[in-house]
């Protein structure tokens, strides 16, 4: 197959380069993968539950950034080094925030649709993507400038491994992505919300006469994928402090990698999204550090036509079926 | 006064007249069959009971409270549990899973865990494929899910839409055996079959249904003798 030639080549170079740059290679990309999946996992539990992809999250996700950003500020900890419980501080309210976003969002926008045409309720999305874009423009929200996220966590490298610096900051990226991931994985799949959102997902109507609020579990659902998203805000910003404006195509483009990915993973499938965020995070940072920077956002969509030609449903997704 | 008080139901789809004034009522500890042929309303008459459909028009009493267009969410709560045509079993979750989110809006566990207990003893077959995902269960087993899932909400009215549909006889009959034996328990029962000869036998009051409005009703052993009835719905000539 065409595929075994770039992997060879990219084997090659690796072998090529050594170790350190691969490891060094190793950790970025597990570290934008863990972003991505605290992304995708947004787009997949409202799939999950609404089998609708909400255009609106990568906005959420923006605003996540930012407002950690303003809340990092409000406290000072600009010039200042912020105190060790600064980072968790900004963390919670970030992900409070969100929530509450996401929530309104959902009761003010979505909610009224609920039985409208899937068209009708994709176009109030993209619609609710640029409000929030533009209102975060204004100056008396988080204004046009591009600002620099103070670092709330020291920048330093934690230990040394074959001469690469493993920071700080990369490792307390994936590890807190990791346990959202997994207190999320554990929500879905150990509790009774859990279960009431499999099986809203799978049929309302049946989940309803076991007693499930559906609107409840739908309004819970977006309050938990917003919480992950203000999470990865806060995140990326730590990782990359150039915020640029919120209606900038940077966040657009990291939401639909996002997106990517939990189509890549199997759009509703928590593991998938995970899985898929991974592959794409893998796959963008090595072809970028190994064959051509400028090419990087073309991998990314490489492995999404590689994917949906092989495995339409995702990796980890099942067979298509419709809901009933 | 009747545990169930069907009044003047009427039900549209989209413009589509689905029950044209429908009334009747069930008595508590009875089995009542709702009959009749393919499109003729069973489906909405229970779904409107159920609060899945919105009734146009007249009123659905339980227990002397109005239950008609409350969200069906609410419903169960009051001790009434509708075992949907065609199962509706969540094949995505596990069949103890399944089992649980029947008793889900329960918050008595020791409650729950005796009568999960109790539906396993019902539906033996079941018990043995617990772990396993409810989709990988036969048609039969999913529909004694789907009764067992039913039964886990403790309900005092049961509402069965087409328990036989589409399984082998003996699979029938031994469907139609364990609605006997939960209506013994003292579980009332309101039962919608295509399959009228089986539920006139188990039946104490049956009601024929014909394009959204009742057509006939009485006692179904009488019904079970009635040439009509015979005729169009066992399959006598
Ligand atoms: N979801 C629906 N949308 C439109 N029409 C429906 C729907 N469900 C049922 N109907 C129509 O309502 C009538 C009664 O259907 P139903 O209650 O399912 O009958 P039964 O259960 O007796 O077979 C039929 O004419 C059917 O076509
Ligand atoms: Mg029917």
């Amino acid at each position: 197959m065409k595929l075994g030639g770039p992997v060879v080549m990219l084997g090659l170079l690796i072998v090529q380069h050594g170790f350190p740059k691969f490891l060094q290679t190793l950790v970025n990309s597990v570290a934008l993968g863990s972003l991505y999946a605290l992304i995708a996992l947004g787009y997949t539990l409202v799939y999950g539950v609404l089998r609708f992809i909400n255009f609106a999250h990568s906005d959420v996700f923006a605003v996540g950034a930012w407002l950690s950003f303003t809340f990092a500020t409000a406290f000072g900890w600009v010039a200042t080094s912020s105190p060790l419980w600064g980072m968790p501080l900004v963390l919670l309210l970030v992900m409070a925030a969100c929530a509450l976003l996401g929530v309104t969002i959902e009761i003010l926008a979505y909610r009224p649709l609920r039985k409208a045409p899937r068209l009708n309720v994709l176009i109030t999305a993209i619609g609710v993507s640029l409000f929030l874009q533009n209102v975060g423009q204004l100056s008396s929200v988080f204004g046009t400038q591009p600002q620099r996220m103070p670092s709330l966590i020291e920048d330093r490298s934690l230990f040394t491994i074959a001469q690469v610096h493993i920071r700080l900051v990369d490792v307390t990226v994936i590890a807190l992505a990791l346990a959202l991931m997994m207190a999320l994985q554990w929500m879905v799949f150990r509790t009774r919300l859990g279960r009431a959102m499999r099986a809203v997902s799978f049929d309302e109507k049946v989940a309803s006469l076991m007693g499930i609020n559906v609107n409840r579990v739908v309004t819970i659902t977006f309050a938990i994928g917003s919480a992950l998203a203000a999470a990865g805000g806060l995140l990326f910003a730590l990782k990359y402090e150039g915020l640029k404006q919120t209606a900038d195509a940077t966040w657009v483009l990291l939401g639909l990698k996002a997106f990517v990915a939990a189509v890549v993973g199997g759009i509703g499938n928590v593991r998938g999204a995970v899985a898929g965020a991974l592959l794409i995070g893998v796959v963008e940072v090595f072809g970028a550090s190994y064959l051509s920077p400028h090419m990087r956002d073309v991998y990314v969509f490489v492995i999404l036509i590689v994917v949906l030609l092989l495995k339409p449903s995702g990796i980890l997704g099942k067979a298509v079926r419709e809901k009933v | 006064m009747a545990m169930l008080e069907v009044s003047d139901l009427h039900v549209y789809y989209d413009g589509i007249h689905a029950l044209k004034g429908v009334s009747f009522s069930v008595e508590e500890g009875e089995v009542v069959t709702l009959i009749g042929a393919n499109g003729a309303g069973k489906t909405t008459t229970l779904r409107a009971i159920s609060g899945l459909v919105r009734a146009a028009r007249g009123q659905v009493r339980f227990q002397g409270q109005r239950i008609s267009n409350l969200p069906a969410h609410t419903i169960v709560a009051k001790g009434l549990a509708h075992s949907p045509e065609g199962r509706g079993i969540f094949p995505n979750l596990t069949v103890e899973e399944n089992l649980d989110i029947g008793a889900f809006l329960r918050r008595d566990a020791a409650g729950v865990a005796k009568d999960k207990e109790q539906a396993l003893a019902l539906f033996p077959r079941i018990k043995e494929r617990l772990e396993q995902s409810a989709g990988t269960l036969s048609g039969g087993e999913q529909q004694m899910l789907a009764m067992a899932r039913a039964l886990m909400a403790r309900p005092k009215l049961l509402l069965l839409d087409e328990p036989s549909l589409g399984l082998a006889p003996q699979v029938v009959q031994q469907i139609f055996k364990i609605v006997r034996t939960i209506a013994a328990s003292g579980t009332t029962i309101l039962l919608v079959e295509q399959n009228a000869h089986m539920a006139l036998r188990v039946a104490r009051t049956a009601h024929v249904l014909e394009v959204g409005t009742l057509a006939l009703s009485g006692d179904a052993a009488a019904l079970s003798k009635d040439d009509k009835i015979r005729k169009a719905y066992l399959g006598v000539h």
